[in-house]
């Protein structure tokens, strides 16, 4: 077998390293536009600049046929308002969203989300997603509509979300993106943007990279750029020995910190919530009723069912009542969406003091998701389509427990065993939440109805723009940013590269090969941050802790951080990834200092403002890097509404989408 | 018995995230290009299975296996800390099952939906 101790075992070296080094090599390309990050949102961003007629490059960290977040799969196919069965419309939608996140979310990505999330879905079936039940294996079920085949989650009555067979979504993305002519290129992870004349604050005209496997540099100059790096991750916890992160582990942010240096503006950045960290449970393999396992019926070591319960408290009897929105509910907006859950979109659930009742000694732990006491197409849908699709699902959920004999028609899946209060929570395998173990909330780049970002030529879709949203969120301002992002490096004239930032860059991203080597290497750095993200920005925040969280992660920087070293280039980029963490927990920590007051939706409690979304604090707060400083300014809730833009969500689709009526098949 | 002991670093965990059946792999290395995080390396051996350099750096994605195609040469093993709880209870009878248990149920075949 072969690990790389069998080698020694057997008298002999471990292997060289198996691709050529080419550490100080520089690959100069150029093209219209380019793409940092081909995970959901840069996959259809290039498709969609290549379909405007723009030449694209993509520049990936891992593969970009299976990477990022939604590279393992999708089985639920979100505000699909513009389908032709939706009960809801995109304004509705919108405003649904928009409350229950306090107004803390971006309007246009909402928006646009909601106008092109179907469109999106129709660009994927013509690539080859299964998106509907072709074959009739769920005809006669009330979750499908027997002449389109497509099939509707969480809210049977408004239809605007749909479940999808989506194992393959990335595989047909990639297929599509070569045979468009995208260039696209793997292993290789960005670095830094090239602004004009290297001025921070300046038009973007660049980016550089570094190959993860030869640690060849690259540079590469672009009419204009578009930010699809995700969400980032591994800030407050991070431990590959007990369970990998549930967001992709390469979403560290990279793009974003890059952003940040070339001077971009962001928000939100101060929200975060408690996470299990490295102690959650395989994902999805667990019994629990939410999400991927929604509707499934709890039972307890006896048998005994725990009733579910609409948001008003009314008890619902059939599995059937799960699906329908509460009286007086407009539409239950799908799981997953990163929607605070309020009032206003809760979807049902398990009795709300399960935890109590189970410390009364009701309900015996274990409990069971039990599939079994399902109508047979529910539990089909949920451990067959779901569980088959979701992502890190097939094979780690579905193939690993069928192969080992789990039934769906015959047995119960074991829930956690954990703590009464845990149960509060229906996501039963994410584990026991620990207030200090945080994970980034929905901060990121501030855009406009363009999605271009704060600096000109910079665009930005998906997870890296603030705001929440999931895969369909990815895809819809994925394909909007890259038709914009195309129409504007059309424009551009010739604008040369800075040299001395490409120079310094370069210098930047070779050090720690050569750096003294003091024993730390990228898992211990990645460690220590989050070391200082938990004791200074986690549950609890104040002035004082706050500023000694940014004063500690600016020692870090020039002393242990400063010494960290790279044996190949594979450890190079995981440390490079270091420094973006370090950037984006300053960020974290800076917008929780700007931020002068407590607020639940952002998750943030400071101790010396403790009281709770005052008013005068409804507002979202910006900040930019102003030389060595930081520089926050402020942003009306509403400002996707308001001067230079137009009142009304539509219009500014209108005027904004790049979309004639002719073009636009999708129907407010 | 005479066996040479090296000085090894401790196991990194997870130990073994990704099993290789060495007859049934040809060392394509089509699921080294799958894998995100570069966890498994191209065997200098040509038509060997490929090195899982850095298990700990799996993210259980099953991308590797999905990309496979000769069926049973890879398979991705959850480590002891998430399968050991991964347990099921047969409803009729009150049997109770689990992940990597010595004598398992047959095999559920019926292949996931789409
Ligand atoms: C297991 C799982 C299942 C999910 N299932 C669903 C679902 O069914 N429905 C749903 O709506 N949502 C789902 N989501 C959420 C959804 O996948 C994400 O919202 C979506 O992928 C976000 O798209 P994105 O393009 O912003 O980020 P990603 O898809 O994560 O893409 C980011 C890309 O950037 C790359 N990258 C990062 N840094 C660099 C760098 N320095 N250089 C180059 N490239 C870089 C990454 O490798 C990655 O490919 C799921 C998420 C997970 C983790």
């Amino acid at each position: 077998m072969a690990a790389w101790q069998d080698f020694i075992k057997r008298d002999e070296p471990p292997p060289e390293w198996p691709y050529p080094i080419k550490y100080g090599h520089e690959t100069r390309l150029e093209t219209d536009v380019l793409v940092l990050g081909g995970g959901i949102a840069g996959c259809h961003a290039a498709i969609s600049a290549r379909r405007s007629g723009a030449r694209v490059a993509v520049l990936e960290k891992g593969a970009a046929k299976w990477s990022g977040s939604g590279g393992a799969g999708v089985d639920h196919w979100l505000a699909a308002c513009t389908n032709p069965l939706s009960g809801v419309t995109p304004e509705e939608y919108t405003e649904v969203a928009m409350a229950s996140s306090g107004g803390y979310d971006c309007g246009p990505l909402r928006y646009i989300t909601c106008r092109e999330s179907w469109d999106a879905l129709l660009d994927c079936e013509k690539i080859g997603l299964k998106a509907r039940d072709t074959e009739g294996e769920f005809a006669g079920a009330d979750f499908r509509d027997p002449e389109t085949g497509l099939l509707f989650a969480y809210d049977y009555k408004n239809k605007s979300a749909l479940r999808v067979f989506g194992h393959n979504m990335k595989p047909l993305l990639y297929r599509e993106m070569k045979r468009l002519g995208i260039e696209i290129y793997d292993r290789t992870s960005v670095a830094g943007l090239l602004s004009q004349d290297g001025k921070p604050g300046a038009r973007v005209v660049g980016a550089t990279a570094v190959n993860v496997r030869t640690g060849e540099f690259y540079v590469i100059k672009a009419g204009a750029t578009i930010i699809s790096t995700g969400l980032p991750g591994r800030i407050w916890t991070f431990s590959t020995e007990l369970r990998s992160t549930f967001r992709d582990f390469n979403n560290t942010g990279d793009g974003s910190a890059a952003a940040w240096k070339a001077g971009a503006a962001f928000t939100k950045m101060e929200s975060s919530y408690g996470d299990s960290g490295a102690f959650g449970y395989i994902s999805y393999a667990m019994g629990n009723a939410h999400n991927t396992w929604y509707g499934c019926p709890i039972v307890d070591a006896n048998g005994k069912e725990v009733p579910w319960f609409d948001r008003d408290g009314t008890r619902l009897e059939t599995a059937a009542e799960r699906f329908q929105p509460a009286p007086g509910q407009k539409v239950i907006i799908g799981l997953g969406e990163r929607v605070p859950s309020n009032y206003v979109n809760q979807v049902s659930g398990l009795a709300a003091d399960l935890a109590e009742l189970i410390r009364k000694g009701e309900y015996k732990l274990p409990l069971y998701a039990d599939l079994t006491r399902l109508p047979e197409q529910e539990r089909r849908a949920i451990f067959g389509l779901m569980v088959g699709n979701e992502g890190k699902t097939r094979v780690a959920v579905y193939d690993t427990l069928t192969k080992a004999g789990f039934d769906p028609d015959k047995d119960m899946l074991q829930a956690p065993i954990m703590p009464p209060e845990a149960f509060r929570s229906p996501n039963f395998w994410a584990g026991v939440d620990v207030p200090q173990w945080r994970i980034f909330g929905s901060g990121g780049l501030v855009v406009d109805w363009d999605l271009k970002t704060s600096l000109d030529g910079l665009y930005a879709a998906g997870g890296a723009i603030f705001g929440t949203g999931a895969h369909s969120s990815a895809a819809a301002s994925g394909r909007y940013a890259g038709r914009k992002a195309a129409a504007a490096a059309k424009a551009g004239p010739e604008r040369p590269l800075p040299e001395p930032q490409v120079e310094a860059e370069k210098a930047r991203v070779y050090a720690p090969l050569w750096q003294h080597r003091h024993k730390i290497g990228w898992k211990e750095l990645n460690a220590g941050i989050c070391r200082i993200m938990q004791d200074y920005c986690g549950e609890y925040r104040s002035e004082e802790t706050l500023n000694a969280g940014i004063r500690l992660l600016g020692e870090l920087r020039c002393s242990e951080a400063a010494r960290a070293y790279a044996s190949n280039p594979h450890e190079l980029g995981r440390v490079l990834e270091c420094e973006s963490i370090m950037t984006v927990g300053e960020m974290a920590l800076q917008a929780s200092l700007a931020r002068k007051a407590s607020s639940s939706v952002l998750n943030l409690q400071r101790l010396d403002y403790p009281e709770v979304d005052p008013p005068a604090w409804a507002k979202n707060i910006v900040l930019k890097k102003a030389g060595d400083g930081v520089e926050a300014g402020e942003l009306p809730l509403d400002y996707h509404l308001a001067a230079p833009f137009k009142p009304s969500y539509a219009e500014n689709y209108r005027l904004h989408s790049g979309l004639t009526p002719e073009n636009d098949k999708a129907k407010p | 018995m005479k066996q040479k002991v090296y000085m090894t670093p401790n196991p990194a965990v997870p130990n073994d995230p990704v099993e290789f059946d060495e007859k049934i792999c040809n060392g394509c290395n089509q699921c080294v290009e799958a894998c995100r995080n570069d966890v498994l390396m191209p065997n200098p051996e040509k038509g060997k299975p490929p090195i899982v350099l850095y298990s700990d750096e799996c993210w259980y994605c099953g991308c590797c296996v999905q990309e496979c195609n000769r069926q049973g040469a890879i398979s991705m093993v959850h480590p002891l800390n998430q399968s050991l709880p991964v347990s099921w209870k047969r409803a009729a009878t009150g049997e109770i099952f689990r992940l990597g248990m010595l004598s398992p149920p047959p095999p559920n075949t019926r292949p996931p939906s789409g």
